[in-house]
């Protein structure tokens, strides 16, 4: 990139070399003298009260140093404040199938393993909510004593501008049913945490997580310590995806069995353990009513929801919003309504799965625009190329769009897929489908209340030349402690692998708030950048006086600092520090990192707005077998619009892994049940859960759009969850152009695609899917009349009739 | 416990365990070498792949005691006298490794693979790597630091290309 020397190149990730040595700790690698094993006993029933637990005989077996029931973790935690529904052990009920109900620290793994078995546990089953739908006509018994209604977590009714008006201004007005079905994050690195504890009252755990920041919050609350008494340190995680951000009971437990046998004790899940872990994707249903004008213009939009949200509140208050946020973002819609709906059930908890509570709505979106695209004639790239939300502009739910690269971005896969030679004119079986998307980089409010900074770093130079960047942000794979060193060593102009990274440590580290919402490159990377310019100022004040050249003058750049108009003139990095450091004494500095506030000011309006948003287009071809419906999907072509890279490198990874995850989401990718109300997964295992293999991925051409957003670092933006988006609409939408049926259903799975063919063929609508949304008791509308309506993003006061 | 010899990473090794460990277990809890990594310990996923006399074998399905007098290599035993391997030193250029838990599986599947077949064809590594699940990079990464480092094996200069690192013009 003109005028950088280390962004925006391809560069080896700082801990590449680590990687590929299996020099990577990560959490199950760890061990101590004396370290006990831990294993949770686990709910053999999806929905009951437990009526007694007897651990006397597990805490006979020899090797068994502690036994813990609910009892002796009571205080309740939840990622969100309003939510606080989770006990480490539960303590008076069971919610799901593989709920935690006691938990041993034992000398061995197999100890522990064969004390679970001694374990007698009586339950009084409850009648079990086996789906959304149950719960809606079940509001009794509650899994819950708290929410909205019944067994209804959370209902949300948000309107900005009358879609009614909207609607009767239309030339054509089209409603949709679609299905979401859940699915999980399956990192390879099962979830594993090993806690110590000091005589001296500190207690340290080190923890697979992605937000050590929150757990060291669930930590002290559940375990009454005060917080400086407490370190969380995350190690590496083998893969996250949003599965590891939540506090987790395990985390707690083995914390605990700490604190009352002295001694280490960790503690790694197993494989079907990581499934009831869960907090993926949410099974959603969904409703979209549209407005349109013969070019495509959006007259008004209503969107409604309905998420089945598993056994716990996780983040599901957050995840309920976001599938209604972000319609808004990529084409105009002038009217706006959102109803959400979330659903507790007696099955694992949902949460956030890359794309948070995005994905579904943005399948139910794009497939939708498919359709009216057919309906008026038009091409479906071109009529979304009509309708794109303007840069630098305020959506009707008071997002704030900056950079807006979307139509470079559909103008590039048009291009590069050949689509207009190969849309409706491809030969029976095959087929090609756009679709388009846009996600946050980073959210603009915190997940609990504060004024304090969301990302901050602290930055040392050594008088050796060496920089240390400390930073509480974690590293899950993405190449989040890289990016500190690219942007330090870009500001700083020194060697990014001279650069020490120490992150995602409380006792080390500065707060960063997690490796979720695609926030760590905007956010730690303007608070490194804060750092590194004010530790550049210090070192340019006293070159410059050494040097006698102006400060503005001087270069930082190959490892040494000099005048730009004389390069010769100049001292190396080191010796830059050595002056500064015998002037004013050690050489550090601090930067953080604050979004901007957001424009919405009704409830509600915290989730959705973002510093700025990155866009995807994305074409899939597809090949159907109409004999067996197996879809194949040769390629993909992505654009996506990601400000700047950082890492071009690391930019080009996240696209792929992006599309593979989406495209195992199209196709494959499903947490099922028994059709009963026992609500036993059907399928907690690899082999059985359906990922893509090296044989079912497909190729991937990239393009990678750069539109500097003015609020990201160097002009960055998103890249980690983004691109997925679109590739399910895509894929579902190339099904349809390659055998003519609708499979309104994720995934898209043979069974559905031959049915829908089955249907066609018998003269039928050639379509699966849901055919009805369910009457909700939704709330009273808050309604918040839209920017151009006058309004100023809070909520009017409606009088009741 | 049982004692087995075996050779670790061309060192002689004696090792005693409990004889129903397997070659997993008795590698990373007996052997300390915890770059071979589990995903599943039911064989499903490949997380655990090691090379035994030379041929790619899921380590959570093979007992320990299966091991005595045969040869195993892991991760560890890749880099030679401080340097990289070729399949390393291209897995770090092009990112095939991102959270890098699956990797040292994948490394030691595509060296078999490039010990019998120097110069594999894209499917022929995409069969040879069909055991491992990756969820992070989609595989393309892999493809293609595999390709590189198999050219560079074979004598050839070779480079990432531009598309690779950043995507098309």
């Amino acid at each position: 990139m003109a005028g950088h020397r280390v962004v925006g190149k391809a560069h080896r990730k700082i801990d590449a070399v680590a990687k590929v040595t299996g020099a990577t700790m990560f959490a199950d690698d760890l061990t101590f003298p004396r370290m006990l094993y831990c294993k949770l006993l686990r709910s053999t029933e999806p929905h009951a009260k437990i009526i007694r637990i007897d651990t006397s005989a597990a805490e006979r077996l020899d090797g068994v140093i502690a036994v813990l029931t609910g009892k002796d973790l009571p205080i309740p935690f939840g990622i969100l404040p309003v939510s606080q529904d989770e006990h480490a052990l539960c303590l008076d009920k069971v919610r799901f199938i593989g709920d935690p109900v006691a938990a041993v620290a034992a000398t061995s793994e197999e100890t522990a393993t064969a004390a679970l078995d001694l374990i007698k546990v009586e339950y009084e089953p409850l009648r079990a909510i086996a789906s959304a739908e149950d719960a809606l006509a079940h509001p009794e018994p509650r899994i819950h004593d708290y929410g909205d209604s019944g067994n209804l977590h959370k209902l949300i009714d948000l309107e900005f501008g009358d879609v009614e008006q909207g609607f009767a201004e239309a030339d054509l007005v089209r409603e949709d049913v679609f299905f979401f079905e859940g699915n999980t994050h399956l990192p390879m690195e099962q979830h594993a945490a090993v806690a110590t504890w000091s005589p001296d009252g500190k207690v340290t755990l080190w923890s697979s997580t992605q937000t050590p920041h929150y757990v060291h919050r669930a930590l002290a609350k559940v375990l009454e310590l005060p917080p400086a008494r407490i370190r969380v340190i995350a190690t590496p995680n083998g893969g996250g995806f949003g599965g590891k951000s939540d506090p987790f009971n395990h985390e707690i437990v083995v914390a605990k069995l700490a604190m009352i046998t002295g001694r280490p004790v960790k503690i790694t899940l197993t494989r079907e353990e990581v499934f009831y872990c869960h907090r993926g994707r949410h099974p959603t249903l969904m409703w979209v009513k549209t407005g349109v004008k013969k070019d495509g213009a959006i007259t008004g939009m209503h969107f409604r929801s309905l998420l089945d949200g598993g056994g716990y509140g996780s983040y599901g208050v957050a995840s309920t919003y976001y599938t209604g946020a972000l319609q808004t973002v990529t084409y105009n819609v002038p009217r706006y309504r959102f109803q959400g709906a979330r659903a507790f059930t007696n099955k694992p908890p949902c949460g956030p799965k890359r794309g948070h509570g995005t994905p579904q709505p943005r399948f139910g979106l794009e497939v939708h625009i498919d359709k009216i695209a057919e309906q008026l004639k038009l091409d479906p790239a071109d009529l979304r190329l009509r309708t794109l939300v303007p840069p630098n502009s305020l959506t009707a739910n008071y997002l704030r769009v900056g950079s807006m690269g979307l139509g470079a971005c559909i103008e590039k896969v048009v291009e590069g897929s050949g689509w207009k030679k190969k849309f409706r004119k491809l030969p029976e079986g095959r087929g090609v489908g756009l679709a388009c998307s846009s996600y946050i980089s980073g959210a603009g409010l915190p997940v609990y209340w504060n004024n304090m900074p969301h990302s901050g770093v602290q930055l040392r130079c050594d008088r050796g030349g060496g920089v240390t960047v400390f930073c509480g942000s974690t590293e899950i794979g993405q190449g989040s402690d890289s990016v500190l060193a690219y942007v330090v060593a870009e500001v700083l102009g020194v060697d990014p692998f001279e650069i020490a990274v120490v992150t995602a440590d409380t006792d080390l580290t500065p707060v960063d708030l997690g490796s979720y919402s695609s926030r760590v490159t905007l956010m730690t990377g303007n608070a490194a950048i804060q750092a590194a310019e004010r530790a550049r100022e210090i070192l340019a004040l006293h070159a410059s006086k050494k040097l006698e050249v102006p400060g503005d003058r001087l270069v930082f750049a190959s490892g040494r600092v000099f005048d730009a108009q004389d390069p010769e003139r100049g001292m190396t990095f080191a010796e830059t520090v050595q002056l500064a450091e015998a002037a004013e004494g050690t050489i550090g500095t601090v930067g953080s990192y604050t979004p901007p506030r957001s424009a919405g000011k009704y409830r509600g309006a915290g989730v959705g707005p973002s510093p700025a948003y990155s866009y995807s287009a994305c074409v899939a071809e597809v090949d159907v077998d109409a004999a067996t419906g197996i879809v194949r999907v040769p390629t993909i072509w992505i654009a996506h619009d990601v400000g700047r890279c950082i890492n071009a490198a690391a930019v080009i990874g996240q696209v792929e892994g992006s599309i593979y995850m989406g495209l195992g989401e199209a196709l494959m990718e499903e947490m099922a049940y028994r059709g009963d109300l026992k609500v036993i997964h059907k399928i907690p295992s690899l082999l059985e859960y359906k990922s893509p293999t090296t044989l079912e991925m497909c190729d991937v051409v990239t393009y990678l759009i750069e539109d500097p957003d003015p609020n990201g670092p160097f002009g960055a933006k998103e890249v980690g969850q983004g691109p997925l988006l679109p590739v399910m609409p895509a894929v579902a939408n190339a099904v349809y152009d390659a055998v003519g049926v609708r499979v309104d259903e994720i995934p898209v799975t043979p069974e559905k695609v031959l049915k829908a063919l089955r249907r066609k063929e018998k003269g039928e609508e050639g379509r699966v899917g849901p055919s009805s949304f369910p009457d909700i008791p939704w709330p009273d509308a808050t309604r918040v009349p839209p920017p151009w309506e006058g309004g100023d993003g809070k909520a009017v006061q409606v009088v009741p009739a | 416990m049982v004692t087995i010899t075996l050779t670790v990473n061309g060192e002689r090794a004696e090792v005693a365990f409990a004889p129903h460990k397997t070659l997993l277990e008795v590698l990373r809890e007996d052997l300390n070498l915890t770059g071979t990594k589990h995903g599943c310990e039911l064989g499903e996923c490949g997380t655990c792949t090691v090379l035994l006399d030379e041929t790619p074998v899921l380590s959570c399905l093979v007992l320990g005691l299966a091991c005595e007098g045969r040869r195993v290599k892991t991760v560890e035993g890749m880099a030679q006298g401080g340097r990289l391997h070729p399949l390393q030193e291209t897995f770090a250029d092009l990112g095939a490794a991102q959270c890098g838990y699956c990797t040292p599986a994948f490394l030691l599947a595509a060296e078999a693979l490039l010990v019998t077949n120097p110069k594999p064809t894209r499917d022929e590594i995409k069969d040879a790597l069909a055991g491992n699940l990756c969820r992070c990079t989609g595989y393309i990464k892999i493809y293609e630091a595999v390709e590189l480092a198999a050219a560079r094996m074979r004598g050839e200069k070779a480079e990432p290309t531009r598309e690779s690192l950043y995507g098309r013009p």
